[in-house]
């Protein structure tokens, strides 16, 4: 933040130096200035190096790759040579009903479990929390960052385990009288919706519990004694003065969202006949189950694609921080 | 302030009714969370668990004893150890050197590198592990422990190097201009007094970036094969394939144990961090 260049000023001292006129070539004292700058500048950027490295490698090599064989017809095996065949993947995915069905529940996903689960309940909770006391508040708090912290894989086990037939779901549905049902098999988008609203919701509780702490005390006594309700409160004053952070959840939840494969692998393997296979698991599928690398790089392109829209949107919410 | 000690007087009742039904909420949400976490505790000392909630017919440590064998517990937790451990130890060298001139000295480049790493930072990773397996075969790094050791690095990287250049701006300038004047390098300036002054900072990112990667399934799923290179975070899908029966006990006292580690550094570092803010954009599968 402190370190940020300013962009906009003119051509300053040290490297900035363009002017230079041409002249002699040796004894050009701007230009060897010029040259010592940039050894120095070089030398000073070159703990930088081994980071840059290892992100060109192993991150954007793998990008550019994903790039490239998205338009191929690159096989998992038995193939000599693959060969490129342009927008063919992307054609024969919109034309496949199984990637529309994987767009449709990544798309259901997406928003029952982040926009309205863990958002909204974490925004619930934070502001439960401002009021409750003191022991409530943290054994709540407690229960609901274990569920966070824990490994993805528990927390599908965990989960798998309370919607099985037998698993803790029915048995208190049996309890009230209420209808049970095998919730993996009927409503599996629903049930791993619910797990990742129940592994995700301490994220966004500390981000709003964060921002309502920010919000000076005077204010909103200020509206209590004008004698606005709880709802008016909430919907004119708390929530306009945590907008940013609202944004900056929204979009993180998104993309964390987006990227879910562990959680629903364990839970489902994406079915029965593919009734909760979002778009990670459909890839994964296509790629290794049907052996068709490219065509299943083709759809990680669009999940990438898709997760970059997000990610410079998040840039701009987080723009003056930078 | 004393009308703010008035109006603070007046309803009092209010308030406390107010805090009534606030704690009544949190404990619905808090019941909820909890039947998970009662399943995996309670059917961990169950001789004979089930996959409901329920009271054990009797306390045993049976399953613990059971799975703490050096083929089902000890040879993926150390594998965790070496993959977690070599990707952290990475991240954090190559962070930490990243961080300081990114900190300490004015360039043009700083901004739009800083925000190449951020971009970077919510990339779905997920989404690139397909060309990464294609990539891997193809020059020969599938299924080697050091292939996916550099993959968690640099995946966990721009994370880590936001993280870190924000701790490390906070500790003065003034401080090493002492030692610069003094003749010390750099390199020397950071790893004797910049570092140690940051101490907290580096243990929240070695400790995130850990916990991180301890959890992570698809990475380890994708690029390791041979089932004796598998950590913990793979290795658990074993109780269902490969041995029969679902002994839901076992499953619970390995899940228990799997995850005992991420925990404790967890509560080790939540102090340090305050808010869960510092850790925004960290928490993508």
């Amino acid at each position: 933040m402190t370190a940020a260049t300013p962009q906009h000023t003119g051509p300053g001292p040290g490297p900035e130096v363009r002017k230079a006129p041409p002249g002699p070539p040796a004894p050009d004292p701007a230009r060897r200035a010029r040259s010592a700058t940039t050894r120095r500048a070089l030398f000073r950027a070159l703990p930088v190096s081994p980071a840059v490295i290892l992100l060109l490698l192993f991150l954007a090599g793998p990008i550019a790759y994903c790039v490239v064989i998205a338009f191929t017809d690159l096989q998992l095996t038995g193939q000599a040579e693959e060969s490129f065949v342009g927008f063919e993947n992307f054609r024969r995915a919109f034309q496949d009903e199984a990637f529309l069905n994987a767009v449709w529940l990544t798309l259901v996903f997406t928003v029952l479990s982040s926009l309205i689960g863990q958002n909204t309940l974490g925004l619930a909770l934070a502001s439960l929390m401002q009021r409750a006391s003191k022991p409530v508040r943290t054994l709540t708090g407690g229960i609901v960052v274990t569920a966070w912290v824990l490994p993805e894989v528990v927390a599908g086990f965990l989960l798998y385990a309370f919607f099985r037939r037998e698993g803790t779901l029915n048995a208190i549905l049996d309890w009230l009288r209420l209808p049970s049902q095998n919730w993996l098999f009927t409503l599996p988008i629903l049930a791993v919706s619910f797990a990742n609203v129940w592994r995700g919701t301490a994220f966004s509780m500390l981000v709003y519990s964060a921002a309502l702490n920010e919000i000076p005390k005077e204010v909103t006594e200020a509206a209590e004694v004008d004698g606005a309700s709880g709802w008016r409160r909430m919907w004119h004053i708390t929530l306009p003065m945590i907008r940013r952070s609202i944004g900056t959840n929204l979009m993180l939840n998104t993309l964390q969202t987006l990227s879910v494969f562990g959680l629903i692998w364990v839970m489902t393997r994406g079915g029965p006949s593919g009734k909760s296979q979002t778009l990670p698991l459909f890839m994964y599928e296509q790629a290794f189950q049907n052996s068709l690398i490219g065509y299943g790089t083709a759809v990680a392109l669009l999940l990438l694609l898709i997760g970059s829209l997000f990610s410079v949107v998040y840039l701009r919410l987080l723009r003056t921080e930078v | 302030m004393a009308s703010t000690f008035a109006s603070r007087r007046a309803p009092a009742s209010r308030r406390n009714r107010r805090r009534l039904a606030a704690d009544a909420g949190l404990l619905v949400a808090a019941a909820a969370f909890v039947l998970p976490l009662a399943w995996v505790v309670l059917s961990a000392l169950d001789p004979r668990a089930s996959l409901r909630v329920k009271i054990p017919d009797g306390l045993t440590l049976e399953n613990f004893d059971a799975i703490l064998t050096p083929e089902i517990t000890f040879t993926p937790l150390l594998n965790s150890l070496v993959l977690c451990g070599g990707a952290t130890l990475l991240t954090v060298v190559c962070a930490a050197l990243a961080a300081y001139p990114l900190s300490r000295f004015r360039s043009r480049l700083n901004r739009p590198f800083l925000l190449t790493i951020l971009f970077a930072t919510s990339l779905p990773i997920t989404a690139i592990m397909v060309p990464v397996y294609a990539l891997f075969v193809r020059v020969n790094m599938i299924d080697t422990m050091q292939g996916t050791i550099f993959f968690f690095a640099a995946s966990q990287l721009p994370f880590a190097i936001w993280l870190m250049k924000n701790f490390m701006d906070g500790v003065p300038k003034e401080l090493e201009e002492a030692a610069w004047t003094d003749g010390a390098s750099s390199f020397q300036s950071l790893l004797r007094i910049v570092l140690p002054l940051m101490g907290p900072g580096v243990a929240v990112v070695t400790v995130f970036s850990f916990v991180m990667m301890w959890g992570n399934f698809f990475v380890p799923f994708m690029l390791l094969l041979s089932p004796d290179q598998m950590p913990a975070s793979v290795s658990i899908n074993d109780f269902f394939g490969n041995r029969g029966m679902v002994a839901y006990g076992q499953l619970a006292a390995f899940s228990i144990v799997y995850s005992t580690p991420v925990i404790l550094l967890y509560v080790l570092i939540s102090r340090r961090l305050g808010g869960g803010f510092a850790l925004g954009g960290a928490v993508k599968g």
